[in-house]
């Protein structure tokens, strides 16, 4: 396994924070795992974005230079990393705020993250979550398992619902009232890809 | 367990561990977070944080504090290293043990916050006045942090000489697993030359000013004589699929991994490829640099800059064997197919 994950959004969305989830969920699996910010000069109400690394081998740069996945929380920067996507890459679009009529070279899971968290969860913030409970699921669909795939198998090939929700504990470890509310994200996110 | 940090932090617990007793710093980017880790750190410990007015007053208030005999360090980032030369260079001629870390960021000038590896040549080749040698580590981890920033106050202490961690933006911003796996240090033995207030016994000296005739030549003497027991002793080096190496990727730091990366992918469309790394860039490991250099193997020297470690391995063959270069600066970072292409063309 190995996936290149960008998080990008305005400043503010929990881009940095849903990246280390990601990479907490690695380590969780044992896997091998980096995570890299755009640091410096960003803002509220500017972009931002992270970079996670997760593979079954040790992993050499940090960039995402071929991004076979992306969590677009914001239009800017679903149009800012589109290039870079090839057939393969997964892509999960913030259907609150994106429009849905433009056409792209790869079309995105449109997800309303922002929906969803303000309704469902109760708690808009936690709308990065469910775009990466949306994104395990959807890369969990484009890996097909092989005929003698089982459980075991899947932890290889994809990231897992069950380590993204044990990463919660390790990542809101500091602010327990807020595990159970970002589990609950994950999960809505997850269980909104069919 | 590992726990997910960044270099920066992972750098810090590694001092913590080494029994630091005072952090002296000011902000600049792409180091923040080690200021700002020891400024709370500190306090818990109750030892000392400082926030100088300058790079130039924290890199002396690490010359005093280490006069003192105690574990002490500063770090900084590119442009702020310029300014702790003097410091450094009086430090050098002093013979005190303390860490100094600069994580590279895009030069010359204020440049950019983005990571670099631009600043090889200050940090082996002298970087202040006189003739000195720091000993210069270039970790490639987060894990490398920890257990270089641990390790480095031993090693200062053991030659009494100021040890630079050499790293950039990329290794100190990155977040990785990381295993503080260490033992923290404690009951450290008197060293008979601290200034620790001469009541009850003679008064110690340290200067650097030697003005009386053939003192400073003896004492220049004295430095070198311990740079060549380094250079003999502390030569760090990891190697990967160097044996039967046709072409061999020389990289430090950030770049030794996409050297790695791009090396395990000639590996598998059959290129006999292979990585030496240096871990420590002084003293430069040119020994095995000169043993690898057989006839019919290619060197290339991979960094992020436009050419400086690539002098010294070219140093080391001493013209036996073609030493190519491929490197990116300014915020510009190779990437593993860059490195892929340049081996297929040295092919």
């Amino acid at each position: 396994m190995y996936n290149e994950i960008i998080i990008a959004g305005f400043g503010g969305q929990g881009v940095l924070l849903a990246g280390t989830l990601v990479a907490q969920a690695a380590i969780e699996q044992d896997l091998h795992t980096t995570w890299f910010p755009s640091y410096g000069a960003e803002m509220r109400g500017g972009t931002a974005n992270s970079t996670v690394v997760v593979s079954t081998d040790e992993i050499g740069s940090p960039l995402a230079f071929n991004p076979n996945a992306l969590i677009a929380l914001n239009e800017p920067s679903l149009n800012k990393f589109m290039p870079r996507m090839t057939e393969k890459s997964v892509i999960i679009a913030n259907s609150s705020i994106i429009a849905q009529g433009t056409e792209y070279k790869i079309k995105p899971y449109f997800v309303p993250v922002t929906e969803i968290a303000d309704k469902e969860i109760k708690n808009v913030k936690t709308a990065n979550l469910v775009a990466v409970g949306a994104l395990i699921k959807a890369l969990e669909i484009n890996c097909p398992a092989d005929n003698k795939s089982d459980i075991c198998e899947l932890e290889k090939r994809v990231l897992t619902l069950k380590s993204a929700l044990t990463a919660c504990e390790k990542a809101f470890s500091s602010k327990p009232e807020l595990v159970e509310i970002n589990k609950k994200a994950i999960q809505a996110g997850y269980d909104y890809i069919k | 367990m590992k726990i997910l940090m960044k270099g920066n932090i992972a750098l810090c617990e590694g001092a913590v561990a080494a029994g630091i007793d005072a952090y002296f710093g000011y902000p600049i980017t792409p180091q923040n977070e080690v200021p700002a880790y020891f400024s709370k750190k500190m306090v818990e410990l109750n030892k000392v944080f400082v926030q100088a007015e300058s790079e130039i007053a924290a890199a002396n208030m690490v010359l005093g504090a280490a006069a003192t005999g105690k574990r002490t360090m500063t770090s900084t980032s590119s442009p702020g290293m310029s300014l702790k030369q003097e410091a450094i260079s009086y430090m050098a001629a002093l013979q005190l043990p303390a860490l100094i870390v600069n994580v590279q960021r895009g030069g010359p000038g204020l440049g950019n916050i983005s990571g670099s590896q631009a600043d090889y040549f200050q940090a082996v080749k002298g970087g202040g006045h006189g003739d000195y040698r720091l000993i210069v580590l270039a970790p490639n981890s987060a894990q490398e942090m920890y257990e270089f920033a641990y390790d480095s106050f031993d090693l200062a202490e053991k030659y009494r000489i100021p040890v630079l961690i050499l790293t950039d933006g990329m290794i100190g911003q990155m977040m990785e697993p990381v295993e503080l796996n260490k033992t923290p240090k404690k009951d450290f033995i008197e060293k008979d030359w601290a200034l620790t207030a001469c009541k009850g016994r003679e008064p110690r000296s340290i200067k650097s000013l030697l003005m009386r005739d053939g003192v400073l030549e003896k004492h220049n003497i004295n430095l070198q004589e311990k740079y060549k027991l380094i250079s003999q002793n502390e030569v760090q080096y990891e190697t990967y699929n160097t044996d039967n190496a046709e072409i061999i990727v020389i990289a430090y730091g950030i770049s030794s991994r996409i050297a790695k990366s791009a090396v395990k992918l000639a590996r598998q469309e059959g290129i006999k490829a292979g990585l030496l790394r240096p871990k420590t860039l002084w003293p430069f490991p040119s020994e095995i640099i000169k043993s690898l250099a057989k006839d019919g193997t290619k060197l290339l020297v991979a960094e992020l800059s436009h050419g400086q470690m690539v002098e010294d391995v070219r140093l080391a063959v001493n013209g036996k064997v073609p030493v190519e270069f491929i490197g990116k600066a300014g915020g510009g970072v190779l990437s593993e197919q860059d490195l892929l292409n340049k081996i297929k063309n040295l092919k």
